[in-house]
């Protein structure tokens, strides 16, 4: 019988942009079990939340994750909107989902040239920046900033837009979708990307069910599930259908993220013609009490924040779950039985986010 | 307020727990809320956008079983539970022994509303 | 400056380490590095190898289980190092100043030579911090920035094993 060893794989790795370990225990070649350790990123957020009050949450919120912040400050303001008892006006709720789906682009085109810089493919994964930084220019036409935007606000959206920001917009989109064009069919169709990870990481449906998987996970196990079916912000008037992949693989998650990709183009131009004229945010006054619970769909999977008020000025409990924190299980399950050199790509297959998972 | 809460002892959780999964129920997260005498656990699940909630009402240093070996995945949220408010929770399929997130300088159960006399901030005792 | 030292402002490698933020500044600095911004034109190459490295960016406001990492990762670098720490967090801990899990700011950890301002630092901004720490490569810089006050508890001198102490700072 082989001797087994413990390999340590991170904190710092070049395919991990954030401190993750993965202790794996090999035999040989072969990954026998996985144990993720974590902790490198808390901060302690759910506390800090405490201590200040409901509109100075929106900033902190924000910052639980640069890549999908706008995700968050969306699902906390929902919670607290439901709390109050009031809703976003029409407009806010459209601008709401444009700038969702804006950043969900950038998140999953940050994600395919990691995962192209993890093949070692890196024309492509420059290639994947540059259009990232094109989806980039977008968000930083309607929003004035690049990473934390802080356009949402409890009761709607903090400013409106002209028509001269949605003319550009609209613009820019077609070039967006252009260079899109372009690139997806290398991801699609390219033997290397196709090699290293078709078959890599299998979790089948039933697997994916019991261990919780959200997100592009689990849709890429054929389970049909996308919180933007509960129709929060405008997705109710909006026609689209889940992106549901049977492969269950890691390939089978780039296609679905990819498939995301010009989804969300889609989106953003229905969005676009639907959107109507009118106020962008409700003023609100007083304490909310109470307890609720508000679910968005991030790039990553499904996004709950839980808000208890006892009528205080600040939130009795606040309690974040992110996606990457329920699709770590799966990860730990995906790697048993891989070979050592396909972890990478497996584990970045989850598109992990240290700093929402660890708050 | 949120509706579909099913209140459970920690006598009957496990078995609650195996029902669920029988009914093809996900476990989303489990949130604990300190309420000053007792601590509140709450259980997630979700199944077609439906949520429904498992509600546990412990005292401090009561031992709550875990669910981890219904639900593999439980042992991310119990973990987190044990680090911040210090809950005991037996038989964590992974049990990182209060050390999930927290490292032996951070305060112990930071997000305990009043900390156990006994055993303080450990900076303090420390000095 | 020998040949040596004018060779190694023109080719400078970078290690980049996320200890802890909300990861804008991580992606920034991935964002600087790619072909808008392209960082790669002043000859510098992003390297995973802390032995490879002779500038460390950092960015996040330093929880206690990374800053132990960081320190390691430090020791580990050759010298002449600088190290850029980017956004507020890695400043002195920005909006996260009050938690309960970090040492906020870098400079509580490691000497730092310069800082990038930002919450998130913009890539013009992280370019510019970066053509800054080649003082640093190129011996014309004061010495590197301190925090004062004692360091914090369980990240004092001694409590990382030093893999290479001999690669170290003199």
């Amino acid at each position: 019988m082989p001797g087994r060893t413990v390999i340590p794989f991170g904190p710092q790795h070049p395919v991990f942009p954030e401190p993750l370990q993965l202790r794996l225990t090999m035999e040989e070649e072969r990954v026998i079990d996985a144990v993720p350790a974590l902790g490198y990123m808390h901060r302690g957020i759910e506390q800090l939340a405490q201590t200040k009050d409901y509109a100075q949450n929106v900033f902190l919120m924000e910052r639980v994750c640069g890549i999908c912040s706008f995700m968050h400050a969306l699902c906390y303001c929902q919670s607290v909107e439901s709390l109050l008892g009031i809703e976003a006006p029409p407009r806010a709720r459209f601008m709401r989902t444009i700038q969702a789906e804006l950043g969900r682009l950038q998140s999953h085109y940050l994600w395919l040239g990691l995962v192209a810089d993890a093949c070692g493919f890196e024309s492509l994964f420059m290639q994947a920046w540059r259009n990232r930084e094109m989806i980039m220019d977008c968000q930083e036409a309607v929003s004035g900033s690049r990473v934390t935007i802080s356009t949402c606000a409890i009761g709607g959206c903090r400013r409106d837009w002209d028509d001269g920001v949605l003319q550009e917009l609209t613009r820019r989109l077609d070039d967006v979708e252009r260079s899109m064009d372009a690139i997806a069919p290398v991801f699609f169709e390219d033997p290397l990307v196709k090699q290293r990870t078709v078959g890599a990481g299998i979790i089948t449906k039933q697997e994916a069910t019991l261990l919780g998987a959200v997100g592009p996970v689990a849709r890429a196990s054929g389970i049909v599930e996308d919180m933007r079916r509960l129709g929060y912000a405008a997705y109710d008037e909006l026609d689209f259908k889940p992106v549901v992949e049977t492969s269950c693989d890691s390939y089978a998650r780039m296609i679905v993220r990819l498939r995301e990709t010009f989804q969300a183009i889609n989106l953003i131009r229905q969005a676009l013609k639907k959107m109507p004229a009118g106020e962008v945010l409700n003023k609100w006054k007083g304490t909310p009490e109470g307890e609720a619970i508000s679910r968005v769909e991030q790039p990553r999977g499904e996004l709950m924040y839980y808000i208890r008020s006892n009528g205080g000025k600040n939130p009795e409990r606040l309690r974040i779950r992110t996606p990457t924190l329920s699709n770590i299980p799966s990860l730990v399950k995906m790697l048993k039985g891989s070979r050592l050199s396909d972890v990478p790509v497996i584990a970045l297959s989850i598109d992990s986010c240290i700093s929402c998972t660890e708050r | 307020m949120i509706d579909n809460v099913v209140p459970v002892t920690r006598e009957t959780l496990l078995a609650e727990a195996q029902r669920l999964a029988d009914g093809g129920q996900r476990l989303i997260s489990a949130t604990a809320i300190d309420q000053g005498e007792y601590l509140e656990i709450l259980y997630h699940f979700d199944k077609d956008l439906k949520l429904t909630h498992l509600k546990l009402e412990v005292k401090p240093g009561e031992e709550v079983p875990s669910i981890s070996r219904v639900y593999f995945c439980a042992f991310i949220p119990e973990n987190e539970l044990k680090d911040l408010f210090g809950i005991n929770i037996s038989n964590i399929v992974i049990d990182y022994q209060g050390k999930f997130f927290l490292e032996d300088e951070a305060p112990r159960t930071p997000l305990l509303k009043s900390k156990p006399p006994e055993q303080g901030d450990p900076r303090e005792v420390a000095r | 400056m020998g040949f040596i030292s004018t060779a190694r402002v023109k080719s400078p490698w970078i290690m980049h380490f996320e200890t802890g933020s909300c990861n804008g500044c991580a992606i920034e600095v991935f964002a600087a590095l790619t072909p808008v911004y392209d960082l790669e034109r002043f000859g510098i190459l992003n390297t995973g190898n802390p032995k490879h490295a002779d500038i460390m960016l950092v960015t996040g406001c330093v929880s206690f289980r990374a800053g132990r990492v960081l320190r390691n990762l430090y020791h580990q670098m050759p010298g002449p190092k600088a190290v850029v720490a980017i956004g507020v967090c890695a400043l002195t801990g920005g909006i996260f100043h009050d938690c309960y899990n970090l040492a906020p700011g870098v400079d509580k950890v490691i000497p730092v030579d310069v800082y990038v301002p930002g919450c998130a630092a913009r890539p013009e901004a992280i370019i510019a911090g970066t053509v800054m720490a080649l003082d640093r490569l190129a011996g014309k810089a004061g010495p590197p920035n301190i925090a004062p006050g004692e360091p914090r508890r369980g990240l004092e001198e001694g409590r990382v094993v030093e893999i290479a102490p001999g690669n170290s700072d003199k």
